[in-house]
């Protein structure tokens, strides 16, 4: 029984056993949109929140004014990143499987996202992720191992066993710490920002999340306050078409662009091919410098494909065709940065090779010496005492007797 | 009588509630097609198209707004909170707008609308999957809360929730969706199809609000309990062959004070346990309910035993659960002789 209303509910255009079909996705030829000057205003960012700003053609050679003109070895490390990026989550989804670990999200297909927006931004600049950000840890020179324990919650866990796997966060890199619950940390981005304009500081902030994350309201208020302070803040959109089981549709995409959200604030929205390494550098250069000149903030939609499951916890396969990930017009992030890199004469099949091979080793190596730091089940365990710290600056009294209590019911317990 | 457990039984309300009335509407995140992260919602919209069964935006606000004036337009929506950890930006809409909604209106507005949410811990879900915020619900004036801990108080407390004119909030402790769990995750997981509230009538029943159920009769103390503790105390007291009566709360708004001063009354000991922390938890409510009604038979000091007022950390996931040694020290002491 199917009730006939005035409702208007979108559908994702294929489910499970239907041909994937991505023909309601607005595309504009690489080159093909203009580079206004980062001081522009906000009304002339029109075509680009509606069209699609790329860089690399069907021929994989970089075109048009986005071109940010990067050298071979940026280009290079940029490979690096994102392909040690997707070893890293291979990896951990398959020890998530073999029941190492509690739970993993993968960022498998949108490693440029993170990759190539945490090369164009200074390493002083605040970087707010979501969850499915590890590219930025990547760049930010994070330690594999260091991931692996919080992965772990072991003994070296950054996070001393208070979180969920991929929940990370580093001080001093300038990462600020994941939260399991969407879109909040977009509007405190904004106000890490506004902190900086009133001390005067150069630095910028930038934050991520998912377009199903948009429909929040802490997705408004960033903008808004982005927008009425002026702060300098780059908002990034990363429309990877699925939230959990729920298509872009869902979360207001059928009718406009996510980009074009930026506008409608007074800001200026651009909407970016998240596949193309060359295009998120570039759009993100371009924000960060309107940004620093004092020029407020952008929204920049990134659009891409999730091309894994949500999490450990979900199963594609029930709501979305299995082939889906192949049909995605956008390609593939390493490989079209690779073809690329080949295109120049400044990479080749075989070094790619070697470099997944040297990479792999690597992820392997931390991951042995991440496991001597314990796991959730064998090794050293972090001390019991810790899971009352940190709740407040000093241990409250309360919190003491707590404390005392648990010992004394594992000592009875023994 | 079918077997089902929680899950099953929450689907059947909800198939029960929707074959009865037309108005009734579900609506949540990823509930429709998917059927929901849990597969409470599986098959509903197949059944009754996707104008009853709605896949929502992720934005929790929005969906107890929207479920608000759907309410106030006559339809009984029941809104699912994908876990009960988020539904804090729903908060205001929750407390300020659907629980006052009748007191200012003077009675011409009101929004039957139910809120489902899975709460609690033991499945290894860190902070953001793990919570038990009743306390957060029950202290707001105008919301009915319930938490069940079996399929057929699930389901009948649901069918009930949905034909209320109040609003209600249903937390569903997740531990127990697939079986009965008694705080140890050592032992095998076991199934609701051995357990006699497993059995769950296929059509229409409801449990009503406001009545605890006292799951064992006994003579020695008083456990008061709901959720997934319910199972929890009961095993401990039995390791200690203690003849404890225990009660199951299953409404904590209203509050069944007869039948828990009753007991209390009778044994002069009481325990009280949740999984939610401990200070001002429910626990407190309970307490001092329990203090006001039994006070001159009390034989010894009420005790409580909760979880630790520290987020629910990813890695202590049994030391901070208030499992059966926690139990254990408490009856101990409320044991103990004047």
């Amino acid at each position: 029984m199917v009730n006939e209303s005035r409702l208007h509910v979108p559908a994702p255009p294929a489910r499970p056993g239907q041909p994937p079909d991505f023909s309601y996705l607005q595309l504009s030829p690489a080159g093909a949109l203009p580079r206004p000057p980062t001081n522009a205003s906000w009304r002339d960012s029109g075509p680009m929140a509606y069209g699609l700003i790329r860089v690399l053609d069907e021929a994989h050679r970089a075109v048009g004014p986005w071109d940010p003109k990067l050298g071979a070895n940026d280009l290079r490390l940029g490979l690096k990143h994102m392909l040690l990026t997707r070893l890293f989550d291979d990896r951990m989804v398959r020890y998530q499987r073999q029941g190492k670990l509690s739970f993993y999200m993968k960022s498998t297909g949108e490693e440029a996202v993170s990759v190539a927006a945490g090369m164009a931004l200074q390493p002083e600049d605040m970087l707010f992720p979501a969850y499915r950000n590890q590219g930025l840890q990547v760049v930010r020179g994070q330690r594999l191992v260091d991931l692996m324990c919080q992965l772990l919650s072991n003994t070296a866990d950054m996070c001393r066993g208070r979180q969920l796997p991929v929940m990370y966060h580093s001080a001093p890199a300038r990462l600020f710490s994941i939260s399991g619950n969407l879109a909040t940390q977009f509007p405190q981005a904004v106000g890490w920002a506004m902190a900086a304009a009133i001390k005067g500081e150069e630095h910028i902030a930038a934050s991520w999340m998912g377009e199903g994350s948009s429909a929040e309201a802490d997705f408004h208020h960033a903008l808004l306050f982005a927008s009425v302070y002026r702060a300098p803040v780059v908002l990034n959109v990363v429309n990877n078409q699925w939230a959990i089981s729920t298509f872009q549709g869902t979360a207001g995409g059928e009718q406009t662009s996510f980009a074009a959200r930026g506008p409608a604030y007074g800001l200026p929205g651009l909407r970016v091919d998240g596949n193309d390494f060359l295009a998120v550098y570039a759009a993100t250069r371009w924000a960060a410098e309107r940004a620093r000149s004092g020029g407020g903030a952008t929204l920049i939609e990134l659009v891409t494909y999730r091309a894994g499951a949500h999490s450990t916890s979900d199963d594609p396969a029930r709501y979305r065709p299995r082939d889906e990930a192949e049909s995605w017009p956008l390609g593939d992030p390493i490989e079209r940065l690779k073809q690329h890199l080949i295109g120049l004469g400044e990479w080749s099949e075989a070094r790619h090779q070697e470099l997944n091979q040297e990479l792999d080793g690597q992820v392997n190596a931390e991951w042995k010496e991440a496991l001597t730091f314990g796991t959730m089940s064998d090794g050293p365990r972090l001390n019991r005492d810790l899971m009352f710290e940190d709740v407040f600056k000093e241990l409250p009294e309360h919190l003491r007797r707590q404390r005392d209590l648990l010992r004394a019911e594992l000592a009875g317990s023994t | 009588m079918a077997q089902m457990n929680m899950i099953q039984a929450l689907n059947s309300a909800m198939d029960v509630a929707m074959g009865r009335d037309p108005n009734v509407v579900v609506l949540g995140q990823d509930v429709g097609f998917f059927g929901g992260v849990f597969r409470c919602t599986d098959g509903l919209q197949r059944k009754y198209g996707e104008h009853r069964v709605l896949d929502t935006p992720i934005a929790e606000g929005g969906i107890i707004a929207a479920a608000l004036g759907m309410g106030v337009n006559g339809l009984r929506p029941v809104a699912e909170v994908q876990f009960a950890d988020y539904v804090y930006p729903a908060y205001d809409q929750i407390v300020s707008e659907l629980a006052r909604l009748r007191y200012r209106s003077a009675g011409e507005f009101h929004a039957p609308v139910t809120v489902r949410m899975p709460c609690g811990g033991g499945i290894r879900g860190g902070q953001t999957h793990s919570q038990s915020p009743e306390v957060l619900f029950a202290h707001v004036c105008g919301l009915k809360v319930a938490i069940p801990s079996n399929p057929y108080d699930a389901k009948g407390l649901l069918i009930g929730a949905i034909e209320d004119d109040d609003p209600v909030i249903l937390l569903e402790p997740k531990r127990l969706y697939n079986g009965p769990f008694d705080g140890d995750p050592n032992k095998p997981a076991v199934g609701w199809n051995t357990h006699p509230k497993g059995e769950v009538p296929a059509d229409h029943y409801t449990v009503p609000f406001g009545r605890a159920e006292i799951v064992r009769a006994g003579s020695q103390l008083t456990i008061i309990a709901y959720g997934t503790m319910v199972h929890v105390a009961a095993a401990a007291a039995a390791a200690m062959g203690l003849d404890a009566e225990i009660i199951d709360v299953r409404s904590i708004v209203p509050l069944d004070v007869d039948t828990l001063c009753t007991s209390v009354c009778k044994t002069g000991r009481c325990v009280i346990a949740h999984e939610a922390t401990r200070f001002a938890g429910f626990g407190a409510e309970l307490a001092a309910t329990v203090m006001e009604n039994c006070f001159w038979n009390l034989e010894a000091p009420i005790q409580r035993v909760a979880g630790w007022d520290t987020p629910y950390p990813h890695a202590f996931e049994w030391e901070y659960f208030p499992g059966q040694a926690r139990v254990t020290l408490a009856l101990k002491a409320a044991m103990e002789p004047k």
